[in-house]
């Protein structure tokens, strides 16, 4: 019951903001975000820690086809649950002075979003999961298409197109499962396991593509990530946020619940391959990030950097990489939160995003300077913050995995403290330029918002436990699955 | 049946409303007059019965598209009152409407291919008359001569279609012909075929699929905008219920000599359509030509011979016309303001007018096929059926189209949410706000709950 709540509450919220109209709708929707993530931590409260789903409810959605609305929050939905609720008060708070704070649809929209992607995290039938999915894409088109920079209808329309052919893929791959599985079809979660498994090798393998182009693509991993760099720079800040901080891991959480368990020989034929692809894209994307003169863009091809790391622990399929992807998650939503956030502080209050034009930043702004030092020293995973909790269980799962790959995503880290050092000292230090005379520090919302932040990005590097915690059981059960196939096999 | 007459007088009753001066409650009767066939329909829900010597049939199928007809008729008339009121002709033009809506019934009720040939004709020269109702519009008049020549010709090819299959089987009778063909399966002759080639190429025309499409785009974008929505809706549900009702069920047995045919004409309709779309610069061009493609999804459903088709159909047919109404609608409000229908046209739409801007882009999100909407889930349908079927190639085209359908559709998306030139507003009236509501909420329930529509067929 309460996982439905969770889903039907801000689409109610949504509505009421978008037919009534009102003039403190961006009050109504922090609050209602609030509510929503005092709800996500009852749910923790409530968790039991064990592997096994819980909250669940399942009735008939559309009988005659064997759709289910089932939906429920295990160990790994609930983490991403708390990603989302969480990040999303942040995300509604930092609009607050920004452009957009009068436009109800704004706020309407990215409730919207917020509904979507907690039905995402917790579906456990095919069907459904795809229509979260997609519903999921129409906000933050229309967010980004509405409120973004230059050239926004031509870049938000290849991020459309580019996501909903994967997206069209993997509905292809869920109907051929669907159709494998026995007696009257169904998309429960656990007949397509079973159908998935029946397969061939080759069958499999075809499978994982149409899955893991989807999944892909939403990351995104090289070389499917085109869209990523134009729609990160175009969208407005909040958009930028929402997209990297969390629907980018819709992408992980469907390798972990819909890829992995479902099809493993595909997963063991194929995943060498998108290992490597996502070690490719860390160098390529890193090598990239140097040379971006825009700050913005900097952080994006940062992004796919991380993003090739996590997706690449993930994929060696043992308990730490996952696990380490997971926290990974987490400290990248928060991160890539601060980061957005303190790049359009900047771009407001001198009106540049480009590197060189900017200098000095620290001797009118040193909070500002602080909280970016903090958020950066995060990014290239200093012991201590929260990132580097999560790269050191990936790098030490890739090392498990293969000496060479781990020894090249090792390089993430060295090239992270490149990019990301080389444009702090270039924006923060070193003189003043015309455009950075007047800079005024943090004021009083931006502090709100980004206190906290640094204060999870030190718990969550002194004591991620907790986190790995509610995750571990469920992560536990799902290998075993994998494992125990894989055996039976062989 | 009694729906069929009730129909059928209110024809009458608008063509001596001019004559006895009823002019001003006609549109309001003809409304009311529908809802009551409405009724009449609902009263033979679930029968199955035969009328003048086995003539017409009306089983559930052909009821459940009576209904549909009729129900979206009924939403047509509500939303282009303007297009009746205050100018010449009005009861001719309601008359036109009301018959071609009698030969479309009878388009889905056949029992008898004289009955086909004579629905289809009644419904044809009312809408040849109809495309030309702009009679000072030269582009009027060209859909209108267009359209009349060319559906001719495709009546001459059905004729003679039929001449050939009686000539093999002895009947006109549909139930007998498929008896006839069951039983001298070997034994037919090779001019019986010939007569099935030239019904499909007939019917074909009708339910414009490449390469029988090139009347379509001229006389959908030249006929007055509300006759171009009611073409793509009644009678395209009426053209769609005659193929499916002459290839799936009377000559089912000998499907499989036309099944190689029709792939061809589902992978050629999907690409051109679609492909040609994506050039249009004018809203209405566009439509018309998705209205090209979306049948070319509805036949792919039909060749994967799914044993739920009938409901799927019907799903879709029904979901396609909700959605495609509340697009005309809004276009057609549009070129009464602009006096264009051109892109730019709908340009700044979300300033102009929120509400409409919001409807016009679930229609569109819907025709584009993305969930929660009702298009998502008529694809959503027959990509299934088409998987069950293992025509993976085709549905990996459908898939590719359905992207290349994205692209176009959401031209006018970004169009109407970048801001506007001038301050002028679009105002729609009362009854059109209420009745696109209606429609959007519809296409946005069967979406969510399609259960019911697609189970009422089985």
């Amino acid at each position: 019951m309460i996982t439905l709540f969770l889903i039907l509450w801000p689409v109610v919220v949504s509505l009421t903001i978008f037919i009534f109209r009102p003039k403190i709708s961006k009050q109504i929707a922090l609050l209602a975000s609030l509510v929503e993530f005092i709800l996500s931590l009852v749910v923790i409260f409530q968790f039991d820690g064990s592997g096994a789903a819980a909250f669940s409810m399942n009735i008939p959605w559309i009988a005659s086809l064997g759709i289910n609305f089932h939906i429920a929050i295990d160990g790994i939905s609930l983490l991403l649950v708390l990603l989302t609720t969480g990040l999303m008060p942040f995300i509604i708070l930092s609009s607050f002075n920004g452009p957009r704070q009068n436009s109800p649809n704004f706020y309407a929209l990215i409730l919207m979003m917020q509904m979507a992607l907690i039905g995402v995290f917790t579906a456990l039938d095919g069907f459904l999961f795809y229509v979260f999915w997609e519903m999921a894409l129409i906000p933050i088109y229309f967010i980004c298409l509405i409120w973004g920079g230059e050239n926004k209808s031509r870049i938000t329309l290849k991020f459309f197109i580019y996501t909903l052919a994967g997206s069209l893929l993997m509905l292809v791959a869920l109907l051929i499962l669907y159709y494998k599985t026995p007696g009257q079809h169904s998309f429960d979660i656990q007949a397509l396991y079973a159908a998935g498994r029946s397969l061939g090798a080759a069958e499999q393998g075809l499978v994982f593509w149409g899955l893991f182009l989807a999944f892909a693509i939403k990351m995104p991993i090289f070389p499917f990530h085109t869209w990523q760099p134009d729609t990160y720079t175009v969208a407005p800040v909040e958009g930028t946020m929402l997209l990297s901080g969390i629907m980018l891991k819709m992408g992980f959480y469907g390798v972990i619940r819909w890829l992995i368990p479902m099809v493993p020989l595909g997963v063991t034929d194929w995943g060498f391959v998108a290992v490597l692809l996502s070690v490719v894209g860390i160098v390529y994307a890193s090598a990239l990030a140097i040379y971006q003169q825009d700050f913005k863009r900097l952080i994006a091809y940062a992004s796919i950097a991380h993003v090739g790391l996590m997706s690449a622990g993930l994929l060696t399929l043992n308990k730490i990489g996952m696990q380490g992807a997971l926290i990974q998650m987490i400290s990248h939503g928060i991160l890539a939160f601060a980061l957005f956030y303190i790049c359009e502080i900047i771009s407001v209050r001198t009106n540049t995003r480009v590197i060189a034009s900017l200098g000095g930043l620290r001797t009118n702004a040193p909070i500002l300077t602080t909280v970016l030092m903090i958020a950066i020293l995060g990014t290239v995973a200093l012991p201590l913050t929260s990132g580097f909790v999560g790269e050191f269980l990936l790098l030490n799962s890739l090392f498990q995995y293969n000496f060479i790959i781990g020894a090249t995503g090792g390089l993430t880290i060295i090239l992270g403290a490149v990019y990301c050092l080389r444009a702090f000292q270039y924006m923060m230090l070193g003189k003043n330029t015309t455009t950075t005379t007047s800079i005024s520090d943090l004021t009083g919302n931006e502090k709100i918002v980004l206190y906290p932040i640094v204060i999870l990005i030190f718990v969550i590097g002194i004591h991620p436990d907790p986190l790995l915690k509610i995750s571990e059981a469920a992560v536990g059960d799902l290998l075993e699955l994998y494992v125990n196939f894989s055996a039976k096999t062989k | 049946m009694n729906a069929l007459l009730i129909v059928c007088g209110l024809g009458f009753i608008s063509l001596v409303a001019e004559i006895i001066n009823l002019k001003k409650g006609l549109h309001i009767a003809i409304v009311l007059g529908l809802v009551v066939a409405v009724a009449a329909v609902i009263g033979d829900w679930n029968t199955s019965a035969t009328f003048f010597n086995n003539m017409l049939i009306f089983d559930p199928f052909s009821v459940a598209f009576t209904c549909l007809i009729i129900v979206v008729g009924i939403f047509w008339f509500c939303l282009t009152s303007p297009f009746f009121i205050g100018e010449s002709h009005q009861t001719d033009r309601t008359a036109l409407i009301i018959f071609t809506m009698v030969g479309g019934i009878m388009m889905v009720s056949f029992h008898n291919m004289a009955i086909l040939f004579l629905g289809i004709e009644i419904l044809s020269i009312s809408l040849y008359v109809l495309a030309g109702s702009h009679k000072e519009s030269f582009f009027s008049n060209e859909a209108a001569f267009k359209y009349f020549i060319m559906g001719s010709f495709a009546t001459g090819f059905l004729l003679m279609g039929i001449a050939l299959v009686y000539g093999a089987t002895g009947s006109f009778d549909t139930s007998e012909i498929t008896m006839h063909i069951e039983g001298h399966k070997a034994g037919l002759p090779g001019f019986f075929y010939v007569g099935i080639l030239l019904m499909l190429v007939g019917l074909a025309f009708k339910i414009s699929v490449v390469p029988f499409h090139f009347w379509a785009p001229d006389v959908y974008a030249g006929s007055p905008t509300m006759i171009t929505a009611f073409m793509s809706t009644v009678v395209k549900i009426a053209a769609v219920g005659a193929f499916y009702k002459i290839f799936g069920l009377c000559f089912f047995s000998v499907q499989m000599s036309v099944l190689p045919i029709i792939q061809g004409i589902i992978i050629l309709t999907l690409l051109v359509a679609n492909i040609i779309a994506v050039y249009q610069n004018n809203v209405k061009r566009m439509l018309a030509y998705s209205s090209i493609a979306h049948v070319g999804y509805m036949l792919l459903g039909f060749i994967s011979g799914s044993v739920k088709f009938e409901g799927i159909l019907f799903f879709y047919l029904a979901s396609y016309a909700t959605t495609s109404l509340i697009a005309f609608g809004i276009l057609y409000a549009i070129e009464n303001a602009k006096g264009s229908t051109s892109i730019d046209a709908v340009k700044g739409l979300y300033n102009q007018n929120p509400f409409a801007a919001t409807c016009m882009t679930i229609a569109l999100l819907s025709l584009a096929g993305i969930p929660p909407f009702a298009g998502f889930f008529s694809k959503y349908l027959i990509f299934g059926s088409a998987i069950e079927a293992d025509h993976i190639m085709l549905v990996i085209v459908a898939v590719v189209t359905s992207l290349v359908g994205v692209y176009y559709y959401f031209k006018p998306i970004i169009y109407m949410f970048s801001p506007a030139q001038a301050s002028d507003k679009l105002y729609l009236s009362a009854v059109q706000k209420a009745f696109l509501g209606m429609l959007t909420a519809a296409a946005l329930l069967l979406g969510l709950l399609p259960e019911w529509i697609i189970t009422i067929l089985s």
